[in-house]
């Protein structure tokens, strides 16, 4: 046991416990007891407040564990992370000014209510609400993975049950405060979060490198460890192979970001346009942050760190590489900071996404299909108990099924919720997609998606099914034809299974507007998207109606 | 599909040639322009110096856009990150 790093590590963990309750009384309206106070903070919050939050949301704690450890084990491929959070940004500025305006303009809560209202569909809003909570749950779990790791490079390394019970406790705090504080409790802590987290990769970078001989002597390293490796596509450069599949994933991942549950949460809350327009220049100082941290994932190579195995599996794991890392290079003291910043880094975006799925499963299926005239006082607390039911599901999830359950799923879910980009982000500019072309897309993209990454083994950890997300373009099969027989260029699957997505909706959309079906009523008009704080005869926040 | 006269409510799509700046960052995504070693910056590859440097790009585009689009002034005076003191900014209004 580690009790200096535990003692530390304790200590902030306290100091964010009791941020998280006190959060429910700051800025606090009359009542909480409305979906735009407990699940979007009163939609009024301003640059720095959004930055801490969005930064906090999109940055999570297995972010900082996983990239550098793909780093650490295939090298280049690992730093897409980067080229994707680098065009995240510049690519969603203009459609997420219009999501916040027109759902600022009609009171909607999730991205399932805007596809509602455009759409005028239950149906097509229910699929886009339960893609979201599906994808959403998954990360959830992973957030537990991230803790973990740190907890037991502190040395609570048991096996079975015990071996998971101070992640078990972590996660009851976190499931009470967020009960009873919202969104409030995740954008207070966010503060504390970041600040650590860029603190210690600050150290991190400038620290370990004069330490270990410099960024040459670690890529020489590095280099050293891929040319021995038997895999092929490992090495601190791209292959002929992998190229497609790194820019095809960023771009994947960063179309993808977005539509996430949890992101819309932390743009919905924001105060008005500008605030938003501001963070899109100012939140890529996290992806500088996430660039150097994966760096960290060589930096381990040439301190010849070695993953800890996880008792509860019995398999070493490479997520424990960064926390093993820092405490062997570290003073206890630091790595207890550093411990600290990855633990609570788990507990923001942890928080802000049970919110966001309750938000679905509150707004979406409850009051949509369940109790139709439920009252705003009701919508809350259903959407608190919901944000319970979704937090001890991920941690069940992680007690009782193999953790590499929720990395498969994780992997599931970026593909998932990228097969809902035409009926959210299209439908932000335009209706013309037919609401029926929509569904037969989105089930098209998810089918195929499925299919595709249940076909790709991992000849690494020996895996026959889901083994990734790189699909060889020679396994490319429409119905006997193979376009691409061959080749051993990969591409990211949810891409594939987004461009049939769209090609069975424009071609849907086609058929269905010959048969003259109805496309519904839209209930949002061209106006809505303007909307911006300040206008007059804007709608109240946390309105009666 | 806009009126020729900036109204105080916009409606329909609002096109601006300085939109288009959003795009230079995807520079990044075509991984043969810097899948090499040479030249290093401070012992780094290119391959990762460059991408990082991408980051400034992707930085000045959005800068760019917002300042140069900006159509009507909203309360604060825009332009000047509040500072932290103001942190609370959205509880008084």
């Amino acid at each position: 046991m580690e009790w200096v790093e535990l003692i530390v590590f304790s200590l902030l963990f306290l100091l964010v416990t009791v941020m998280g309750f006190v959060a429910a009384r700051w800025r606090a309206a009359a009542s909480l007891d409305h979906l735009d106070e407990w699940g979007l903070g009163g939609r009024k919050f301003g640059s720095w407040i959004t930055w801490f939050l969005i930064g906090g949301d999109l940055y999570t704690a297995y972010t900082f564990v996983a990239v550098p450890a793909l780093l650490f084990g295939a090298g280049a491929t690992g730093f897409f992370a980067l080229p994707y959070t680098i065009i995240a940004y510049p690519l969603v500025f203009l459609p997420i000014l219009r999501m916040w305006s027109v759902s600022r303009a009609r009171g909607y809560v999730t991205p399932a209510d805007f596809v509602r209202g455009r759409y005028d569909s239950p149906l097509l809003a229910l699929v886009v609400a339960v893609t979201g909570i599906v994808a959403t749950m998954p990360y959830i779990a992973l957030q537990l993975v991230g803790l973990e790791a740190v907890l037991r490079s502190m040395g609570f390394n048991g096996a079975g049950f015990l071996g998971h019970l101070p992640l078990l406790i972590a996660f009851v705090i976190l499931a009470l405060y967020t009960y009873q504080s919202g969104l409030r409790a995740p954008a207070l802590i966010a503060f504390v979060k970041d600040i650590l987290i860029y603190l210690v990769i600050l150290v991190a970078v400038i620290y370990l490198p004069a330490k270990l001989g410099g960024w040459d002597a670690i890529f020489g390293a590095a280099q050293e460890k891929f040319a021995a490796s038997e895999a092929p596509a490992d090495g601190i450069l791209l292959n002929a192979n992998n190229q497609l599949q790194y820019a095809t994933l960023a771009l994947g991942s960063a179309l993808a970001l977005f539509l996430y549950p949890h992101s819309i949460t932390g743009v919905l809350a924001s105060r008005g346009r500008d605030v938003l327009k501001r963070n899109m220049s100012a939140l890529p100082a996290y992806s500088l942050l996430l660039g150097l941290l994966a760096l960290l994932g060589f930096v381990a190579i040439a301190a010849g760190t070695k993953p800890i195995v996880n008792n509860a599996t019995g398999r070493p794991d490479n997520n424990t590489i960064v926390p093993e890392l820092f405490n062997g290079q570290f003073p206890s003291w630091f790595a207890g900071i550093a411990f600290a910043a990855i633990g609570i880094g788990a507990l923001v975006p942890a928080a802000i996404m049970s919110i966001a799925a309750a938000n679905l499963w509150t707004r979406n299926v409850y009051k949509e299909f369940l109790h139709k005239d439920a009252t705003h006082a009701q919508e809350a607390k259903q959407a608190k108990v919901a944000s319970l039911v979704v937090k001890f599901g991920a941690v069940a999830f992680i007690l009782f099924i193999d953790p590499q359950y929720a990395i498969d799923l994780q992997l599931i879910g970026g593909v998932i919720i990228l097969q809902t980009l035409p009926a959210v982000a299209i439908a932000l500019y335009t209706r013309w997609l037919h609401r029926w072309a929509l569904l037969a897309g989105w089930l098209v993209g998810m089918t195929w998606g499925m299919v595709l990454l249940y076909g790709i083994p991992n000849p690494a950890s020996g895996r026959a099914h889901f083994g990734g997300s790189a699909l060889a373009l020679d396994k490319l099969n429409l119905f006997g034809w193979q376009p691409f027989e061959g080749s051993t260029v990969q591409i990211y699957v949810g891409f594939v299974a987004l461009l049939a997505n769209l090609l069975v909706a424009v071609v849907g959309t086609l058929i269905v507007r010959r048969l003259n079906v109805s496309n519904g009523q839209d209930g949002t008009t061209d106006a809505d998207y303007h909307v911006d704080e300040g206008d007059e005869d804007l709608r109240p926040i946390a309105a009666a109606h | 599909m806009t009126s020729d006269k900036p109204e105080r409510r916009v409606s329909g799509l609002v096109f601006n040639p300085w939109n288009l700046l959003l795009i230079a960052p995807f520079i990044v995504l075509f991984t043969p322009l810097y899948n090499r070693t040479e030249p290093r910056l401070l012992g780094l590859p290119f391959f990762y110096w460059f991408q990082l440097a991408v980051i400034i790009v992707g930085v000045l585009s959005t800068v760019i856009v917002y300042r140069m689009t900006r159509s009507h002034p909203v309360a604060p005076p825009p332009g000047e990150e509040p500072g932290v003191d103001e942190l609370d900014e959205g509880s008084v209004r």
